[in-house]
C-alpha cells in the first residue's frame, strides 16, 4: 500500500499518451463486424425472398394450383401432415437408439474404444443423403417387404398396419427408418457431449454407495442431462423435417392424408415435393412450391431456436 | 442349473455373480442359434436367401432376453435390470451400425461395376443406355464447391474473428445464436433462397453453377464459423498479450500471431465443412439444374454435379435400367470416397500440425 500514492501521481500527470488509432485496426474490425452482420442479414434475406416469392401462391385462385387444390392451404396441408408424420415416426425409432448409443459411448464402452466408436457414428453423418436414398430404395425397401406383408396379414386389425399393402416396400415407414438412421448421428453427438459433462463426483458417490451402473446413470447422469436430451431430440427433429432426397427417392407419393404405414398411397413431405416438382414447375405452381418451402423454413427455424435456447439456458 | 454358472467358490466377493465369460458365451450362443434357424429356413425354402442381418438382429434380441433371465436367477433383481440396460445399450449400438455396414457394402459392391476409366473420361452427352460417364458431374461438383468455399471461408473466418476477438454484447450473442440456428436450415430452403435471389435479378428459371455455389455457401458459412470459433478460442491469451506488449497493433496480432497458430485447426474446419456440403443434392437440384453435357462455365447454363447425377441416373432410368443404376451407384461410391478422403485428410492435418499448446 505504501507505493500506491506514487503510482497515482504517475497516472495523474497531464502528459498521458493517447491511444493511437491505427487505420489497419479500423479496417479490420469493421470488416469483421460486417461479416458477422452479413450472416444475420442473410437470414433476414432468406425469409424476405421466400415471402416475396410466395405471395402469389397465398393469393392464388382455385384452379391455378397443382393437385387441383382449392387454395394454398388445402395444397400444403397434406404436405405438412406428411412432413410432421414422417419426422414423428423417425423420432420414435431414433430417440431410444440415440440415447442408448450415446450412453454406450460415454459410459459403457471401454475407454480406449470410445473415440473410435464415436467416429463410426460420425461416419453415418458423413454419408450424403442421396446415397441414403439409393440405399433405402434398393436395399431397405426390399428387405422390409416380407416384414410388411407379415404385419399387414397378422396385425391388420391395428389401423396403422391396415389398408392395401405396398408392393414395393416404398412406404412412409421405410422412409422414416431412413430418416431415423440419418437423425441418429446428430442426436448422439449432442447427447454424448452432455453425458460426458455429468459431474464425476456424483457418479463416483453413487457407485461408492453400491449402486449398479444403471442406477448410477439413472440417479446422477440422466437428471443432469435432461434438458440436453430434449434439445438433442429437437435438433434431430429439425434434421428429419428438412430431409429431402432420401424421402424423394424412397417414398411413393400421393396427395392422401393417412396414418396407415404400409400403403402405396403415402402423403408426401414438403421438402421431397419441392425436389420432385421443381424442375417442371412454372408460374403459380412454382410460387406454391416456394411458399411451402417458406412454411418448412418457419417450422424448422422455430424448432431450432427452441432447441438452442434450451441448451443455452442450461449452460449459463 | 444356477450353481454351475457361478464362479468357483473360495472368493467371497464373487459369490452370487455371473462369471465374466457368461454374457459372451450367451451372445455367441444366441447368434449361432438364430443362424441355425435361418439356415434351416433357407434350406427348407421358406426364405429366398440366407438373411444375415435378421440373424444377427434377432440373435442379439434373444441374448437380451436370456441374459436378464439368467441374471435374475443368479444375481437378483437389481443386477438383472443393470444387465438388461447394458445389453439394450449395446444392442442400440449394433442396430445403428447395421445400416452403415449394409450401406457401405452395397455402395462398394454395386459401385465397382462402373468404376472404370470411361466413367472418369466421358460425359453423358448422347448416351442413352450403356457407357457414358460422370466427368461433367465431377467437374461441376468441384467448381461449384470450390466457389462456395471461396464465398464462405472469408465470411466465416471474419465472423469467427469478430466473435472471438472483438465481439461483446448483444450483436455477438445474436450472431452466435443465429449461426447455431442456421446450421439447422433445411438444405432445400437454402436452395430456394439462392433461386429466388437470382430470380429477382435475372427473371425466373435462372439455373447455373453460381446459384448453386450461393446455396451451398449459405449452408457452409455456419459450419465454418462454428469450427473456426472453437479453434480461435483455444489460442492462449499469453501469445496475444506478448504481442501487444511489443507494441504490435491488434489487427496485426490477429493476422501474424492468432491465425498462424490456429491455421491447422482452421484448415481442418474448412475441409470438414466442404465434406458436409459436397454431398448436398436438394439445393443443387433446385439451383444448378441438371444436364448431360460438359459445362465449365459457372455463370451460364445448367451444371451437373455428382449427387444430382446419382439422383437423376436412378430416377430417370431408360428402357434398360441396369446401366443407369450402375452409374448411380458408382457416383455414390465416388461421393463417399471424396467425403471420406476429406475427413481423413482433415484429421491428418490436425494430427500433424497441431500446435503444442500448454495444458
Amino acid at each position: 500500500m505504501t507505493t500506491a500514492p506514487v503510482r497515482d501521481q504517475d497516472i495523474a500527470t497531464p502528459s498521458k499518451p493517447k491511444a493511437v488509432v491505427r487505420i489497419g485496426d479500423r479496417v479490420f474490425s469493421a470488416a469483421s463486424v460486417a461479416a458477422g452482420s452479413l450472416i444475420l442479414f442473410v437470414l433476414v434475406l432468406v425469409a424476405a425472398f421466400l415471402v416475396w416469392q410466395s405471395i402469389p401462391a397465398f393469393n392464388a385462385e382455385a384452379g391455378t394450383l397443382p393437385n387441383s387444390a382449392a387454395n394454398f392451404w388445402t395444397y400444403v396441408g397434406p404436405l405438412v401432415f406428411g412432413t410432421v408424420w414422417s419426422a414423428f415416426l423417425a423420432l420414435i425409432m431414433a430417440v431410444p437408439l440415440a440415447i442408448g448409443i450415446a450412453l454406450f459411448i460415454s459410459h459403457y464402452a471401454p475407454r480406449r474404444l470410445a473415440p473410435v466408436l464415436g467416429y463410426v457414428i460420425d461416419l453415418l453423418a458423413a454419408v450424403p443423403s442421396v446415397v441414403y436414398g439409393l440405399w433405402g430404395i434398393v436395399v431397405l425397401a426390399r428387405l422390409v417387404k416380407p416384414l410388411y406383408a407379415f404385419l399387414n396379414e397378422h396385425f391388420g386389425w391395428i389401423p396403422l398396419f391396415s389398408g392395401p399393402l405396398s408392393g414395393t416396400g416404398r412406404t412412409i415407414l421405410t422412409a422414416s427408418i431412413v430418416l431415423a438412421v440419418m437423425a441418429i448421428p446428430i442426436m448422439t453427438a449432442v447427447m454424448r457431449e452432455i453425458f460426458l459433462q455429468a459431474p464425476t463426483l456424483n457418479e463416483e458417490a453413487a457407485l461408492a454407495l453400491g449402486a449398479t451402473r444403471w442406477e448410477m446413470i439413472r440417479m446422477s447422469v440422466l437428471p443432469f442431462a435432461k434438458s440436453g436430451i430434449v434439445s438433442a431430440i429437437m435438433l434431430g427433429l429439425g434434421r428429419a423435417l428438412g430431409e429431402t432426397m432420401a424421402i424423394a427417392l424412397v417414398l411413393s407419393v400421393s396427395t392422401n392424408i393417412t396414418f396407415q404405414l404400409l400403403t402405396p398411397l403415402n402423403p408426401s413431405t414438403i421438402a421431397a415435393n419441392i425436389a420432385l416438382q421443381f424442375a417442371e414447375a412454372s408460374g403459380t405452381a412454382l410460387n406454391a412450391l416456394i411458399a411451402s418451402g417458406l412454411i418448412l423454413f418457419v417450422i424448422t427455424l422455430v424448432i431450432n431456436m427452441l432447441a438452442r435456447y434450451i441448451v443455452r439456458k442450461r449452460v449459463s | 442349473m444356477s450353481l454351475a454358472l457361478r464362479q468357483p467358490t473360495g472368493n467371497v466377493f464373487a459369490n452370487g455373480k455371473l462369471h465374466k465369460s457368461v454374457p459372451w458365451l450367451l451372445l455367441l450362443g444366441s447368434w449361432v442359434a438364430l443362424a441355425l434357424v435361418f439356415a434351416l429356413l433357407n434350406a427348407g425354402g421358406a426364405t429366398k436367401d440366407f438373411n444375415v442381418v435378421a440373424a444377427v438382429f434377432l440373435g442379439t434380441v434373444l441374448f437380451d432376453v436370456l441374459i436378464v433371465v439368467v441374471s435374475r436367477i443368479v444375481e437378483g433383481g437389481r443386477k438383472a435390470v443393470d444387465r438388461l440396460i447394458t445389453s439394450l445399450v449395446i444392442t442400440a449400438f449394433v442396430i445403428a451400425v447395421l445400416p452403415l455396414v449394409s450401406l457401405l457394402w452395397t455402395v462398394l459392391a454395386d459401385g465397382l461395376a462402373r468404376f472404370d476409366a470411361q466413367f472418369f473420361s466421358y460425359s453423358m452427352r448422347g448416351v442413352i443406355s450403356e457407357g457414358g460417364g460422370a466427368v461433367h458431374a465431377l467437374i461441376g461438383t468441384l467448381e461449384i464447391t470450390l466457389f462456395a468455399a471461396l464465398i464462405s471461408v472469408p465470411i466465416g473466418l471474419l465472423t469467427s474473428i469478430y466473435l472471438v476477438e472483438y465481439g461483446t454484447g448483444i450483436l455477438a450473442r445474436g450472431i452466435t445464436f443465429f449461426v447455431d440456428v442456421m446450421t439447422g436450415i433445411p438444405s432445400i430452403v437454402a436452395g430456394l433462397f439462392a433461386y429466388s435471389l437470382f430470380a429477382l435479378f435475372l427473371g425466373p428459371g435462372a439455373r447455373f453453377g453460381l446459384v448453386g455455389s450461393v446455396a451451398l455457401a449459405v449452408l457452409m458459412i455456419p459450419i465454418v464459423v462454428r469450427s473456426t470459433e472453437e479453434v480461435l478460442k483455444i489460442v492462449p491469451m499469453e501469445l496475444r498479450e506478448a504481442s501487444y506488449a511489443l507494441g504490435v497493433p491488434k489487427w496485426l496480432t490477429i493476422v501474424k500471431v492468432v491465425l498462424p497458430t490456429s491455421l491447422a485447426g482452421i484448415t481442418t474446419g474448412v475441409m470438414l465443412s466442404i465434406a458436409r456440403v459436397i454431398g448436398e443434392t436438394a439445393p443443387l437440384l433446385v439451383t444448378a439444374g441438371f444436364t448431360s453435357s460438359m459445362n465449365y462455365d459457372l455463370f451460364k447454363d445448367p451444371m451437373m454435379t455428382l449427387p444430382v447425377f446419382a439422383y437423376t441416373q436412378y430416377s430417370q432410368q431408360g428402357a434398360n435400367p441396369v446401366p443407369f443404376v450402375d452409374r448411380a451407384w458408382t457416383a455414390a461410391l465416388l461421393l463417399i470416397l471424396i467425403v471420406m478422403l476429406l475427413n481423413l485428410l482433415a484429421r491428418f492435418i490436425t494430427r500433424l500440425f497441431a500446435p503444442k499448446l500448454p495444458r
